[in-house]
Parts: structure tokens; C-alpha cells; sequence
């Protein structure tokens, strides 16, 4: 006997409906997007709209106190530095040229001649390192210029780690003296690779 | 008592159930390949942004490193947005006028952020961290597609679990040396499984495949 179910419109609809609702449990997103915060998700909470809260004044973060004036200034006395805060090694110049050639050669170019790709669209061109001027600039006066800016320069502290600044200075000086040096200057069991390209290593 | 269904019946039986068999299979197949379109994992769509920034331009042509904006891609999980101050670094003098950078300058003068659209929107039970990828040879471009070619920007990847999976389970198939991992012009050499084995070797890559590698 056929089950007659004109009259139960409320049944015929229970597997469809149900079928549906399946469908859509599948589709929730709530897994996906939980209310926590992840970096740079807005907040509704905040007048700002950042989760990301800034620091009150002051505040120091665990082990990040600044107590080596002259690491974190460049200046001993209120005199630039006229060395370099740590030993400068062959690690700390290479992560200066890799520095360098990110933060800097925007303006500086790769060789610090002060006409990179920001200078050609327009940009105030900065001077030449190779300036007798700039050859004597004391290490600590090249890092306080990258942390505070200098005439239409920005500051760098943002982009730049203080360690880095200082390796970034060192590798001013390479530069300087690559531009400014003689052929007596090369050891001469280099002397021979002269005028072949190559990076420095 | 009479047959009740004629012989010819038989082979309509047998379509109708290869003919089942062959529409689940269709559906399943359909299922799948919507699920890993660019429709559903919205990838290869530019995404609109309130400045019509260009990475086309600031990459390709002007020859940025990734990490003049992105600061914290080696230090942290996140590759970092830059802030107003870093577009300002440029923009105070080029373009300085531009209607198209109002809401930089906007943004610089009040103090408010910019509410760029996030392009790569991973489920929030996934852990990834950029600056671990980055340290072992992971190139940006490796994911992030040809950053250098997009106007505005778009997801390269389908940014499945099988997408990542595909690495994790292989990374000799991807990695490339520490030095060219900013590089965005970079190709892989004919010989990268060959490359990829040393490179594996020398940088200590494990094959990460447990859940909690990434569901942590």
C-alpha cells in the first residue's frame, strides 16, 4: 500500500530541509575565523581600530634596556664616536653590505655615489660618500645619522637594528676605501683578479 | 503468472547502474576541482585596496628588496606591513602630490592606520611562520608567485594543505640557497632535486608532516 503523504506537507519537507541543513553546517567559518587577534587584524573594540596597542611611554621590553649609551647613541660624551662600539669582523661587514644594499641603495646606489633608483624619480640626491668630507666622518656621527635622519633623509631606526647600524656604517668605510683606494692598496697575490668581476668574499 | 518486466528491461538495469555509479563519481569530481579553483581558494584575483599599490612597479621596475617594506619577515612570523612612516620615506618628496596617495598622507598626518585588505588569509588554526621558511631557503617568490608582475597584489597559491603538504613532504623540490631567497628573478636550475638534496643536507631541513607542526 502507497503511503498517501498529500496530506502531511510538513513531512515531505523533513528530508529536503534536513538535507539543506547538513549542507549548511558544512559551510561555517567559524573554525576559520576565530574572534582572536592575529597580527594586523583590525578591532572593533579600540577607538584606533588596532589590536595592536602601542607602547606606553617608557616601557621597556625584557632584556631590551638600553644601558650601552654609546652601542644605542653613537655618542661617548656628547661626541660622536670616533670608533666602532664592537669589533667589526667579516660577518658583521657582509651583513652590513646585505643591509646596505636593502635600506640604502634606494638613494646611495650600490656604491654610495648618491644616485639610486628614489634619486632618478625625483628624490633630493644625497651627497657622495667619496668626499674628503665623508671619508673623515666618525663611525658615531654615520649611526646617529641613520637613527635620527639627516636633512631630507628619514630615519632608519624602524627598519634598521641598532647592531646593524653599526655594521652598515662599517660597510660605508669598505665602500669609501674600494672608491678611493690604489693599486698599491691590493695585496698583491690579488692583484691578478683585478679588473674581473666579482663580490666581495 | 506472466513475466512482469520484458528482456529488454535487463540492459536498462545495467545502464541505470553504471549510469549511478558514473553521475556519483562526476559529482565527486565536480566537488573537488571547484573546491581547488581559483573561484573557491580565490587565487589569481587582485584584491582592491584603498591605494592602488603596486609591487609591479616598487619591485620590478625600482628594484626593492622585499624586506624595505617587510621588516619583520626574518625575525618574526609575520613578514610585516609597512607602516605610513616607511611609504613616507619616499612619498614626502615623490608623488608628493598625487590625489592616488591621499590616504598615505591621510594616514601620516592623523595617525590612523590604512585598512589594506589582507591578500593571504590563512584559516586561524593554521601556525605559520615566515621567519623559519625565510632561514631555510624558502624563497618568497616560491610562494608568493611572481610579486614582481602584479599590479595589484594577488594569492599566488591555493594555500591548501596539499599545497603545503607538497613542500613538507619534498623540500628538495623547492628549497634554494640562503642568498637567493630575496631574490625575485631567481629560477630554479635544471638540476634542482640535485641542488635541493645538498641544500636539505647543509641547512638541516627536516620533513615537517606531523598535524601539530602547523595545528599547534
Amino acid at each position: 500500500m502507497r503511503t498517501d503523504w498529500s496530506g502531511r506537507p510538513a513531512a515531505r519537507l523533513i528530508v529536503p530541509a534536513a538535507l539543506l541543513a547538513l549542507f549548511g553546517a558544512g559551510c561555517r567559518q567559524d573554525m576559520h575565523n576565530q574572534p582572536k587577534y592575529i597580527p594586523l587584524r583590525g578591532s572593533e573594540f579600540f577607538d584606533d581600530g588596532r589590536s595592536a596597542r602601542p607602547l606606553v611611554n617608557g616601557a621597556v621590553a625584557r632584556g631590551r634596556l638600553r644601558e650601552d649609551a654609546a652601542l644605542y647613541t653613537g655618542k661617548a660624551g656628547g661626541r660622536a664616536l670616533d670608533a666602532f662600539p664592537f669589533p667589526i669582523t667579516r660577518e658583521a661587514l657582509k651583513r652590513g653590505q646585505e643591509r646596505f644594499n636593502i635600506y640604502c641603495t634606494p638613494c646611495h646606489d650600490h656604491l654610495g655615489t648618491g644616485l639610486g633608483m628614489a634619486v632618478r624619480r625625483g628624490f633630493r640626491r644625497p651627497p657622495s660618500f667619496h668626499t674628503d668630507r665623508l671619508r673623515q666622518l666618525p663611525p658615531g656621527e654615520i649611526f646617529d645619522v641613520i637613527t635620527n635622519g639627516f636633512g631630507a633623509m628619514p630615519n632608519y631606526a624602524l627598519q634598521i637594528e641598532p647592531r646593524d647600524r653599526w655594521a652598515v656604517a662599517a660597510y660605508i668605510r669598505v665602500l669609501q676605501y674600494s672608491q678611493n683606494a690604489n693599486v698599491a692598496d691590493v695585496p698583491p697575490e690579488f692583484r691578478g683578479r683585478l679588473g674581473t668581476p666579482g663580490d666581495m668574499r | 503468472m506472466p513475466q512482469i518486466f520484458h528482456r529488454s528491461t535487463n540492459t536498462i538495469s545495467r545502464v541505470s547502474i553504471f549510469g549511478a555509479v558514473f553521475a556519483l563519481a562526476v559529482v565527486g569530481w565536480a566537488l573537488s576541482s571547484l573546491d581547488r579553483s581559483s573561484y573557491a581558494t580565490r587565487a589569481n584575483t587582485p584584491r582592491e585596496q584603498p591605494v592602488a599599490f603596486s609591487h609591479a612597479h616598487h619591485v620590478g621596475d625600482e628594484g626593492f628588496d622585499c624586506r624595505y617594506c617587510h621588516t619583520s619577515v626574518e625575525t618574526s612570523s609575520f613578514a610585516g606591513l609597512p607602516s605610513t612612516e616607511i611609504c613616507m620615506n619616499c612619498h614626502s618628496q615623490i608623488w608628493a602630490d598625487s590625489p592616488e596617495l591621499a590616504p598615505v598622507r591621510d594616514s601620516f598626518r592623523t595617525g590612523q592606520s590604512i585598512r589594506w585588505t589582507r591578500v593571504h588569509d590563512l584559516p586561524d588554526f593554521v601556525y605559520f611562520n615566515h621567519s623559519i621558511h625565510v632561514k631555510q631557503g624558502v624563497g618568497c617568490t616560491t610562494c608568493h608567485g611572481p610579486v614582481d608582475k602584479m599590479p595589484l597584489t594577488w594569492q599566488h597559491a591555493s594555500l591548501h594543505m596539499e599545497w603545503c603538504l607538497d613542500c613538507h613532504r619534498q623540500p628538495e623540490r623547492y628549497v634554494r640557497p640562503r642568498d637567493q631567497v630575496f631574490s625575485v628573478t631567481y629560477q630554479p636550475p635544471p638540476d634542482q632535486l640535485e641542488l635541493g638534496r645538498k641544500l636539505v643536507k647543509e641547512y638541516n631541513i627536516q620533513s615537517l608532516t606531523s598535524c601539530s607542526t602547523c595545528h599547534r
